[in-house]
């Protein structure tokens, strides 16, 4: 008899297997983070279920239980591991194992060379994250599988972690977007993510075998496997139990178990962790606390019978929606903080509907509405106004104090905090996808460890010892949490740990501060998290400082909503806002639907909400509501992709030569199309990238945390596969062109050599010559010579002179291909100059100005009536200067240079595109920022990655125009 | 007190020969022990009174993201929040205090850690504090020269300590008298610590007798030789090296009855040298320093040389030469390929599978630039060409939880262990 126990992130299970290894008792249950106890009571029972189980063989796996086992004198099994033997001998013949479980992802490849492989420390978990996405659309986790069975159309879904996710997610709540559509595009985020994350350019083929809960309890799950694997897997009879299978097959030694079960219950980790002072000392400390606090008061008057003036505010937040109403001196009539089930259209009908039932009478003079929901909510009731959440917030926090210096405000997903210099908005910090872990975190983490969120938090206040967790997402915070119960952390020191953690995340990941003096001494908080006097406590604590939250910190964007509301309609005329006849009446239908407009096509949600009001999301551009196409005369970035479209194949003796066309390629290709057309070589290029092509080489990408411009190029090299290149050309190249704008020339290593990568993972590179040879275009005299020994190696043909003479040609071509981006530069600037318009150098990388890159982030600029350049039109307008950092790479220059142009102009502004996993922009971003706020300007940075919110980008920006605006 | 002067082209604080004369305290970074301990004393030979900093715990994590922008790389992280952790510790006189890292110049984030510690420095209220470039001429300080003699000692220093940590690291899993390895190797860091401060024990001659004496040493620890399972370690160089950095790495192998190899230093220097040579192959440039690198790489592959003779003499694995480990990598990924630990750290992996270590780690800091294409990037291509190779990535930074890197590990070694034990199995049957 064998006995074999799974500890797994969020469940324990317990199998024995008789001698023939037939298993004849099994256990799943949730632990709640009790480990320990769970495993004491597990052994007690089964010890009191099974005879002659004493004499069992005894192992532990999984990765909850490394600790356990060591210190209680258990045999660890590693997990993956246990599963490969359990599979080996149930189902003999098994190629693939993919296993889901609460945190991990796992594929196993058994036959033609053993490779196991887990899911890294970045990509979030799995289960969990399925639990989040079920949370998030508020049903039961059951009937997340039914809806995904009813689904018609899927979204694309970032499949990186959870949080990425959900903002992507929450968005489609906002506009409306079916459930069931959702649920079945959150299935095909996990497979894509799996196999994406996982494969690593293996093929899964053959018998797989489908392990863990959600793969057992979610049949659409396995479906959405089964298609895109285009493979029928299998999910066995004991599905949930083959780890546990598997370390009791393993299981060598026998163990005694009352020692054990004493062991066990007495375990406690080292105690060790490190820990922050406790946030109060004494009750006292704590009474005073919040007596300092209970100034910050907004009066509290009856709606009811109230004859005067009303104006009314709505913030539909990311995970709550907020209403309220005020009178003429701004105190709240009335006020309602919801949460978010997705749609916010409903909750604000029913907002409105209990406000006018409380006093029909109500003379509503103006109205407002902010946040995420702000268009579909503004088109939906005919709100007067609509403001960005940045000044909404402002106006609010003025009220309290007038004077204040820094805002910040940390709501269930975002974290806002804006600096204010001569009254105007100066500075803004707007958390990026990665780091949004904020109130919906601490919400998961006391739904997980079994409590309500106001009890959880409540307990970490009077915590010994609070853990220090440092300041990270969500799903490395998981496991450090997990670490933290094993060192004998309390659930205390837990809560208050994590309180602080939300705080430094704000702090030194948002913010980027190093000392309370940075955000100036007149502070706000406000926020939903806020209310929670832990966090409020440690954000003092952690600045050493004293703030003001308003007591109605919760529902600042609203008030600040209706304050602006009540300023802009000087207290006269009557709102437009729908009254309670018209929301009888109100009707509201989605359809989704594809734009198809261009090449885009991007997948649009249409809301009605009868009389003839819709509206439209989903889109990047104006064009399907307009129908007129957004003109690109002054946006730089469509004119350099029309460049690169001119470079037409010409035929050619020497054969097809493609190129794949990313990364830097979207500089270089005039140069090598001109070289290799001179060298009578067809040329031509992979086109454009999309979603389709990103999918086609997904497969094949080894490193999960490289960024999306270099993903791409797995896609790009496909294509040109399948399109019948005989030779691609992928050069690598360590040094780019030398602008003499800084100390060396470098490119950064990905875009170097990327392809050294593609020759090492993509299986077809054996069907194509693919030379990624490397070349010297930093130094002319030398590269005909160099370039001949190179290439004379694959076309023997070739003379030394044609390659002179093609070289010069592409040196030419290069230079000409820069004069005619630096004159359509100078002419974007002069013409905008001319109409009085700002001009925005979007300054990232050559390869940005690819859309599936990008996002369609510039016509979205340009949308709002701004001309765009790219960094290197005005890069070559300064003349060298010091900058702090070593000054070595070409495309990073160019960024210094741009950044201090702008500093010399008052009609341009910089913002920086970032690329997530871009590791030198974390040099980079510092710098551009430095340069810019030396001389005043604003920074903004967007960073990007495989999905991007665009709902952010536009806050970002029009936080941006309206900041200058009240300059 | 030192008069503070400043570069006149680029603004940047020098450190001064009065600083050198008035006998400031160089903190350097401990990146691996052995080394580095040697490498102290050379400086000090040479009247730079340097200290290792070997403090450690959760503040300098801390510190450094509260001072580094947090996306870089966490060996920056670590080391910039190491320098200033002490210095704010009020251990030191921070007027007379200087900072030393080392710059290589590559295309690669790592050249720039001098200047975001600049940045810290003066984010913290630190900005009198000089900082030393301990480079290839990258930037000058009156007060510190790599002259000739200094770089042979210390090039001397980097011998020893290779053969040093490859001889405890082939012995210490085997001896019989708990300690007696680890005791070996203190007194030989002592003994040529002071040599090398004499001014002796660098020359050829000199390296080769001490060499011999030193296997011979360690050759005669009482060993109990049971089939262990044998783990290569590469990756990011200080991840690598770093126990700070890799939580415990080497300890942690220890834990679970491993034999542990760790490539060493003087396969990086030969590496960066040659880099130069290649550049100067493959896209042309100057031909004298082309011609003195090539001295260089000779010079240096001539002790690298005397190392594997002594190791061979006494029955230890040595390491391959330079030159071999570099042919392996061919076809792999170019010469080329330089930024960082380049082709080397593929190059490495090829050479522990084919030296009986082909259980391997691979580590990195999160997001490590090169290592997606040298380390990740490659390793499908490396179990092409070894197929014996079980490899496992880790990727380290302030928030990865030592728990799941541990388990990554543990997964590799169980693979590992069957393997072993298959082999052994084989054996016995084979014996029978």
């Amino acid at each position: 008899m064998k006995l074999g126990l799974d500890i797994g992130s969020t469940t324990v299970k317990c199998v024995v297997l008789d001698d023939d290894n037939k298993l004849i008792y099994s256990t799943y249950e949730r632990h709640f983070s009790q480990i320990t106890e769970k495993i004491a009571e597990l052994l007690n029972r089964v010890r009191g279920e099974i005879k002659g189980v004493e004499q069992a063989q005894v192992a532990l796996s999984g990765s909850a239980g490394m600790g356990v086992a060591q210190d209680c004198g258990i045999d660890f099994v590693q997990e993956v591991y246990a599963t490969r033997v359990a599979a080996n001998t149930f189902i003999p013949g098994t190629d693939v194992v993919i296993e889901l479980g609460g945190e991990d992802a796992k594929i196993l490849f058994l036959t033609n060379g053993l490779e196991v492989r887990m899911n890294g420390t970045c990509a979030g978990g799995t289960g969990a994250f399925i639990d989040q996405m079920a949370t998030l659309l508020n049903v039961p986790l059951e009937e997340l599988d039914d809806l995904a069975k009813q689904y018609e159309k899927t979204y694309t879904i970032a499949s990186r972690c959870g949080v990425f996710a959900k903002t992507d997610i929450q968005p489609l709540l906002n506009q409306g977007a079916r459930k069931s559509d959702i649920a079945e595009s959150i299935f095909n985020a996990v497979v894509g993510q799996t196999v994406a994350g996982l494969a690593q350019g293996r093929e899964i083929e053959g018998q797989v075998v489908y392990l863990g809960g959600p793969l057992t309890f979610m049949s659409e799950l396995r479906a959405c496997f089964d298609r895109t694997l285009g493979v029928k897997g299998i999910c066995p009879e004991n599905s949930l139990y083959y780890v546990a299978c598997g370390a009791a097959l393993c299981a060598e030694n026998t163990i005694d178990f009352d020692e054990v079960t004493e062991k066990v219950k007495h375990y406690r980790g080292s105690g060790n962790f490190a820990f922050n002072r406790p946030l109060f000392e004494s009750r006292e400390d704590y009474e005073a606390f919040c007596a300092r606090h209970a100034k910050a008061d907004v009066t509290q008057k009856e709606l009811e019978g109230y004859t005067g003036r009303a104006y009314i505010g709505m913030d539909a937040g990311s995970t709550t929606v907020k209403g309220v109403v005020l009178n003429d001196s701004g105190e709240l009539l009335y006020s309602k903080y919801m949460p978010s089930t997705g749609n916010p259209v409903e909750i604000i009908k029913a907002f409105l509907e209990e406000v006018y039932a409380k006093n029909p009478s109500l003379n509503v003079v103006s109205s407002a509405v902010t946040g995420y929901g702000e268009d579909i909510i503004k088109n939906a009731f005919n709100a007067d106004y609509g403001i960005v959440e940045t000044i909404a917030h402002f106006t609010a926090a003025k009220y309290f104090m007038p004077d204040v210096e820094f805002i910040i405000d940390i709501g269930g997903q975002d974290i806002k905090c804006f600096k204010i210099h001569n009254g105007a908005i100066d500075n803004i910090f707007l958390n990026e996808a990665c780091s949004s872990g904020c109130g919906s975190f601490l919400q998961t983490f006391a739904n997980a460890l079994g409590y309500e969120i106001d009890e959880f938090s409540k307990l970490g206040l009077f915590a010994e010892r609070p853990v220090d967790l440092g300041s990270r997402c969500t799903v490395f915070m998981n496991s450090s949490v997990k670490q933290a119960q094993k060192d004998g952390a309390t659930i205390e020191d837990i809560s208050a740990g994590l309180s602080l953690s939300v705080v430094k995340n704000a702090l030194y990941k948002v913010i980027r501060a190093s000392s309370p003096d940075e955000l100036g001494k007149r502070i706000v908080v406000q926020g939903g998290t806020f209310l929670n006097d832990a966090v409020l406590r440690a954000f003092e604590m952690e600045m050493g400082t004293q703030v003001v939250r308003p007591n109605i910190a919760g529902l600042m964007g609203a008030y600040g909503a209706a304050l602006y509301a009540r300023k802009k309609s000087h207290g006269e005329g009557k709102s437009k806002l729908a009254d309670a006849d018209e929301l009888k009446s109100f009707v509201h239908e989605i359809k989704v639907t594809n734009c198809g407009l261009c090449s885009n096509n991007c997948r649009l949600t249409i809301n009605s909400f009868g009389g003839g009001r819709r509206f439209i999301a989903g889109n990047r551009c104006e064009r399907p509501v307009t129908k007129k196409a957004p003109s690109s005369d002054l946006n730089m970035y469509a004119y350099k992709l029309k460049l690169l479209e001119d470079y037409k194949p010409v035929e050619g003796l020497r054969g097809k030569l493609g190129i794949p066309m990313g990364l830097n390629m979207f500089e270089l290709y005039p140069f090598w199309y001109r070289f290799f057309t001179e060298l009578k070589f067809e040329v031509f290029k992979s086109p454009f990238s999309s979603r389709k092509l990103y999918q086609r080489g997904q497969q094949t990408i080894p490193s999960d945390t490289v960024c999306f411009p270099a993903k791409l190029m797995h896609g790009h090299v496909q294509t040109l596969i399948d399109d019948g290149a005989e030779t691609i050309f992928y050069p690598c190249l360590s040094y780019n062109f030398d602008e003499h704008l800084g100390d060396n020339h470098y490119n950064c290593p990905v875009v170097a050599y990327y392809p050294e990568v593609i020759k090492n993972n993509m299986k077809d590179i054996r069907k194509v010559n693919f030379i990624k040879e490397y070349f010297g275009i930093h130094r002319p005299k030398d590269f005909p010579k160099k370039a001949y020994e190179r290439l004379s190696f694959y076309f023997p043909d070739l003379t030394l002179n044609e390659v002179r003479v093609a070289a010069k040609k592409a040196y030419e071509e290069y230079e000409l291909y820069r004069d005619k981006v630096q004159a359509k530069g100078d002419e974007i600037i002069a013409a905008a100059a001319k109409q009085g318009k700002r001009i925005f150098v979007l300054a990232g990388r050559p390869y940005h100005i690819d859309p599936e890159i990008n996002h369609g982030i510039d016509k979205l600029i340009s949308g709002f009536g701004v001309a765009i350049v790219s960094e290197d039109v005005v890069s070559s307008r300064v003349s060298p200067f010091r900058t702090h950092v070593l000054n070595q790479w070409t495309y990073h220059s160019r960024l210094y240079a741009a950044a201090k142009y702008v500093t010399m102009r008052k009609d341009m502004e910089l913002v920086q595109l970032v690329s997530f996993g871009c590791g030198v922009d974390a040099i980079t971003t510092d710098e551009v920022r430095e340069i810019l706020e030396s001389k005043n300007k604003i920074y903004t940075q967007i960073k990007i990655d495989e999905i991007t919110n665009l709902g952010a980008v536009k806050i970002r920006i029009r936080s941006l125009l309206a900041a200058i605006e009240n300059d | 007190m030192a008069e503070l002067k400043y570069d006149k082209k680029t603004g940047r604080l020098l450190f001064t020969k009065q600083m050198k004369r008035e006998g400031y305290t160089i903190l350097m970074p401990n990146m691996a022990p052995i080394h580095f301990r040697i490498l102290r004393s050379v400086f000090q030979s040479f009247g730079y009174n340097c200290e290792l900093l070997e403090t450690t715990g959760p503040e300098i994590a801390q510190t450094g993201l509260k001072y580094v922008h947090n996306d870089t790389c966490y060996p920056a992280l670590l080391v910039i929040g190491q320098f200033i952790h002490a210095l704010q510790s009020g251990a030191y006189d921070v007027r007379k205090t200087a900072l030393m890292i080392t710059q290589t110049g590559g295309g690669c984030r790592a050249s720039n850690y001098i200047f975001l510690l600049r940045k810290a420095l003066k984010k913290a209220g630190l900005e009198f504090v000089p900082v030393i470039s301990l480079s290839f001429g990258m930037e000058k300080n009156s007060g510190f020269s790599l002259t000739i003699p200094l770089i042979r000692r210390f090039v001397g220093g980097l011998v020893y300590g290779d053969q040093l940590m490859l001889l405890s690291n082939q012995i210490k899993p085997y001896e019989v008298n708990k300690g007696e390895t680890m005791a070996l190797v203190e007194r030989w860091s002592d003994r040529v610590s002071s040599m090398l401060i004499e001014g002796r024990g660098y020359t050829l001659e000199e390296v080769d007798e001490n060499l011999h004496k030193l296997t011979k040493d360690f050759s005669k620890i009482e060993v109990n030789r049971t089939p262990k399972v044998k783990v290569g370690v590469v990756g990011e160089i200080y991840v690598k090296y770093s126990k700070m950095a890799n939580n415990g790495l080497e300890e942690f192998l220890a834990e679970q009855d491993c034999e542990v190899c760790l490539p060493g230093l003087m396969g990086f220097a030969s590496f960066k040298v040659d880099n130069r040579i290649e550049d100067y192959k493959m896209f042309g440039g100057n031909r004298i320093k082309y011609e003195f690198c090539k001295r260089l790489l000779d010079y240096v592959t001539k002790l690298e040389t005397l190392m594997i003779e002594a190791a061979e003499r006494f029955n230890f694995v040595p390491p391959h030469c330079y030159a071999h480990t570099k042919e392996l990598v061919k076809g792999v990924i170019g010469y080329g390929s330089k930024m960082g630990e380049g082709w080397l750290l593929t190059a490495e992996m090829l050479e522990l599978a084919e030296n009986g270590y082909e259980n391997i780690v691979c580590t990195q800091p999160f997001g490590c630039l090169p290592n997606h294409i040298n380390g990740k990037g490659a390793i499908r291509k490396i179990k092409e060409v070894m197929p014996n190779a079980n490899i496992v990535t880790i990727d380290y930074d302030p928030g990865a939880p030592k728990v799941n890197q541990e388990n990554r590990i543990k997964l590799m070694l169980a693979v590992g262990r069957e393997e072993l034990k298959k082999r052994t199995e084989d054996k016995s049957t084979e014996n029978t």
